[in-house]
């Protein structure tokens, strides 16, 4: 199959014809529009390797997401950035080739942290490898994190080797009624001590706060945090990770800001839900572009027009000096410039 | 331009004090931590602000001159070596802590300031900075990025590329990029990643922030004594499948425990073929059952004596040890060269015993201390490099243990860079095609090639000749792997 993957972007490059990789179209809404020829490479699929003592899982970029985390799941292992899905046919590639992350993610890190070496074809049809299997890698750039998150614009991903971590023996959450500057605070602080938080998230006056590891040690925890008990809990994180939560529901553009955990809340018409202990906020409104991303960079981050039907502008613009090195990178790996045309911003 | 009209250019530019040229001045810059590689640099120039740095920077790509960015020179693969034609560029003075951001845990800093000084600042406020190389009283955080250290708690808390948000960088032309943000996440590629561990060859780092954690609550160690080193492997991988990501998991084999209690009374059994000290940290609940946990894995995979560490100063102690094993090393020969391979884990027993091997057909000794959690070797080969011929005969062995590394599925650098030192090993471990990407990469930030030249990653041609060394010698190692 990777000879035929080869064969077709060689094609590619001689006809200058555009490609637009999907595997399971689960997150065909993220990011600009697709341009390009439909190349479907979910077909390649199937775990290569899991060892559960190495924490080590290598798996084809076709394997769908769940088949993976049920395999996890056997052994009681998990991916820590915990993914969202986004619908059921979710394949590992698109997974890492989007690079999101879940409520998880300032707790354990975020898809990239995670990912330990990647097998991938260039825009030339050259299969190439890099990092491995192993915890710790240096030798060469690190070229499987920067894959990770370009949205298929500078490789098409076949193999990719993830870090595993052990399931926690328990979770608990915790909720209690506060204010949106009371709940960042409070999300913050404790954020600085050592407690084995795993998610802190705050949504219309109620701030949730997840705690996993040993029982004794997040029964210590819950009684020094003190609050009330969500149970179940599983659904209301999972909920807010697949924006299944009614929050996400609304008709208006869904815009995901990167701000500075302790970001006070931003003053931005329309509703917001703060997750990753500030770090993440998801904000619901009509606002234009330029006053979302304005509060954004005040802030010291970014805003992603995350879900809207308006894909022309969905990325924070880059500053002229880096947009051009992205340009000058996008074609050291891809010359003719057949790989997702367009699909992180209108110049790469 | 010759070098003494270049270096007249570089004074007329910066102030006095910023350029050294003279000869006795230039020797302290010969050479990083692996001191068997030494060049001469054409000047040195440490400035003193952002606008130096750039100005030299100018200078050196307007004329053409090769730079070669230093930290606090504790490398060890020759990272920092200076080439002749070129400008050596220390960011010594680059030493203050900018800011602690106590409500977002992040430390702003510039590139010269040592590791082991973030952590200091930050202690009042509870927090850290988790990477700790045990180089961490002298190595730079601009050199950690550089080299994408690790360190002893790595396993639990990552490495550098895990524990870093942004850098200011600026590139051979002088052109300032500012890559990541105080957020946790920045629009466009990854290149907080690809700059982490590119050695100087895509650009300068000017400063850093640093994520900062909580200090655990508390810490405690197991000291796990075993009569053989097969089953010190086993209960490495039995600890991880037992569910727990311990903070540290170092491994001692017998030759560096007796080295070590020599020089510290770290209370090791000096008969055990290894131990493996495993730090457990987190709230004290947390850590008590852990704990537990652990010693009773360890009993299970064999050990023949257990310890756990009381209080404070004894974990101090048996860390001690372990500490000490480079100094210890020191003293037990007259030089020491360090490896780095990382293997999967599974295979520790195998390459140990393959390493044991070849230390005797080599006739030269060889220590094993190292992070058998990540599965990072640090086999310490003892030599003396006023033996003719010893220095030759211990890199050789040194490129024959990565070569083995590679081929279990592992790679020749864990944590301390390819450098000068590994870089044909690099030919083993990627093909032409991968090289030749990583060229396109390095062109992409620095046309003129003029950043670290001919460190990291080899060119096409001189892999040719070390495959061509080695088949002309009619040892060609591992014929499986691919080579050209
Ligand atoms: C006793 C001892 C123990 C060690 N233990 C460990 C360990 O446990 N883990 C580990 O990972 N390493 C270890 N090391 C290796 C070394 O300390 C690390 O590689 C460290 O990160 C190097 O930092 P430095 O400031 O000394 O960098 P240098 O040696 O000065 O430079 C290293 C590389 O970084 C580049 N560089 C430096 N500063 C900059 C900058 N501002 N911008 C761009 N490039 C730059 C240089 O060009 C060079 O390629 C050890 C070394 C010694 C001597």
């Amino acid at each position: 199959m990777i000879e035929s993957f080869q064969e077709t972007l060689v094609a590619a490059g001689e006809n200058a014809t555009p490609l637009s990789i999907t595997g399971g179209g689960s997150k065909a809404f993220y990011g600009r529009r697709p341009e390009g020829r439909e190349f479907c490479v979910r077909d390649y699929r199937g775990v290569i390797d899991y060892s559960p003592t190495e924490l080590v899982i290598t798996a084809r970029a076709g394997t769908p997401l769940a088949e993976i985390e049920a395999v996890l799941a056997a052994e009681n292992q998990m991916l820590a950035f915990e993914p969202p899905h986004f619908g059921a046919s979710t394949t590992l590639g698109g997974t890492i080739a989007c690079g999101l992350s879940g409520p998880r993610r300032p707790f354990a890190g975020a898809a990239r942290d995670f990912v330990l070496g990647i097998r991938c074809l260039n825009g030339k049809g050259e299969q190439l490898r890099f990092g491995g299997q192993v915890m710790k890698n240096v030798a060469g750039y690190d070229v499987s994190r920067t894959l990770t998150g370009s949205l298929g614009t500078l490789a098409l991903l076949l193999e990719i080797s993830l870090k595993v971590l052990p399931r926690p023996e328990t979770e608990v959450t915790l909720c209690r009624q506060t204010t949106a500057a009371e709940a960042i605070v409070l999300m913050n602080r404790w954020a600085g001590k050592p407690l084995p938080l795993s998610a802190t998230c705050f949504h219309d006056g109620q701030l949730a706060l997840r705690l996993s590891g040993t029982r004794r040690g997040v029964q210590a925890a819950a009684e020094q945090i003190g609050g009330d008990r969500m149970d179940p809990a599983e659904t209301f994180w999972e909920d807010l990770r697949e924006h299944r939560h009614a929050f996400f529901t609304d008709d208006k553009p869904v815009w995901r800001l990167s701000v500075p955990p302790a970001t006070a809340p931003l003053v931005l018409e329309g509703e917001t839900f703060i997750d990753w202990g500030g770090a993440q906020r998801w904000i619901t409104t009509m606002l234009p572009t330029a006053a979302v991303r304005a509060a954004a960079t005040a802030a010291g981050g970014h805003a992603c027009r995350f879900r809207s039907n308006d894909r022309e502008a969905v990325f924070q613009p880059l500053p002229a000096g880096l947009l051009a090195l992205h340009q000058r990178l996008k074609h050291s790996f891809d010359p003719a410039g057949i790989l997702n045309p367009g699909r992180m911003y209108a110049e790469l | 331009m010759s070098s003494a009209t270049f270096t007249l250019l570089l004074r007329s530019h910066l102030p006095e004090q910023c350029v050294l040229s003279h000869p006795e001045d230039l020797r302290p810059y010969e050479c990083d931590a692996l001191s068997a590689y030494r060049n001469t640099p054409l000047a040195v120039v440490i400035p003193e602000t952002q606008q130096q740095v750039k100005t030299t920077l100018q200078l050196c790509s307007e004329n053409r001159v090769p730079v070669v960015a230093r930290g606090a020179g504790t490398g060890l693969s020759g990272g920092a070596l200076p080439v002749t034609d070129g400008v050596l560029l220390s960011m010594a003075r680059f030493n203050r802590i900018l800011e602690i951001d106590t409500g977002n845990r992040t430390a702003r800093v510039q590139p010269g300031v040592t590791n082991l000084s973030i952590s200091k600042a930050a202690e009042p406020y509870g927090l850290y900075y988790a990477p700790d190389p045990s180089s961490q009283i002298a190595c730079s955080i601009g050199g950690n990025v550089a080299e994408n250290a690790g360190g002893i708690h790595c396993l639990k808390y990552g490495l550098t590329v895990n524990n870093i948000q942004h850098l200011e960088v600026l590139t051979v032309e002088g052109e300032q990029l500012t890559i990541g943000s105080a957020a946790l996440d920045s629009p466009g590629y990854d290149l907080l990643a690809l700059m982490t561990g590119s050695e100087g060859l895509l650009g300068v780092i000017t400063e850093v922030t640093v994520k900062l954690l909580p200090i655990p609550a508390t810490a405690q160690v197991v000291l796990a004594a075993f009569d053989s080193v097969e089953a010190a492997g086993t209960g490495v991988t039995a600890t991880i499948a037992s569910g727990i990501i311990p903070a540290g998991l170092e491994l001692l084999d017998n030759p560096a425990i007796r080295a070590v209690e020599k020089f510290v009374n770290a209370g090791y059994p000096v008969d055990a073929a290894a131990i493996l000290l495993c730090e457990i940290d987190g709230t004290a609940d947390e850590v008590s059952a852990q704990i537990e946990q652990v010693s009773r894995v360890f009993r299970d995979a064999g050990a023949i004596d257990l310890q756990v560490s009381r209080n404070e100063a004894e974990r101090q102690r048996f860390w001690a040890g372990r500490k000490a094993a480079f100094p210890a090393m020191g003293r037990l020969s007259p030089d020491y060269y360090c490896m780095d391979g990382t293997i999967p884990r599974k295979h520790l027993a195998t390459v140990l015993a393959e390493i044991g091997r070849l230390s005797s057909e080599y006739d030269l000794p060889i220590c094993n201390v190292f992070h058998a959690g990540d599965g990072n070797l640090h086999p310490l080969i003892l030599y003396d490099a006023n033996q003719p011929g010893e220095l030759e005969r211990t890199e050789e062995l040194g490129g024959k243990i990565l070569e083995i590394c590679v081929a279990v599925g592992g790679t020749i650098t864990g944590e301390h860079g390819v450098g000068m030192e590994k870089i044909n090993q690099m030919c083993v471990q990627f093909n032409a095609a991968e090289l030749t990407q990583f060229h396109a990469i390095k062109q992409a930030f620095d046309k003129q090639q003029l950043l670290n030249p001919g460190k990291a990653i080899p060119t096409l041609h001189r892999c040719a000749e070390f495959g061509a060394m080695h088949v002309h010698e009619g040892k060609l190692p591992h014929p499986e792997l691919e080579r050209f």
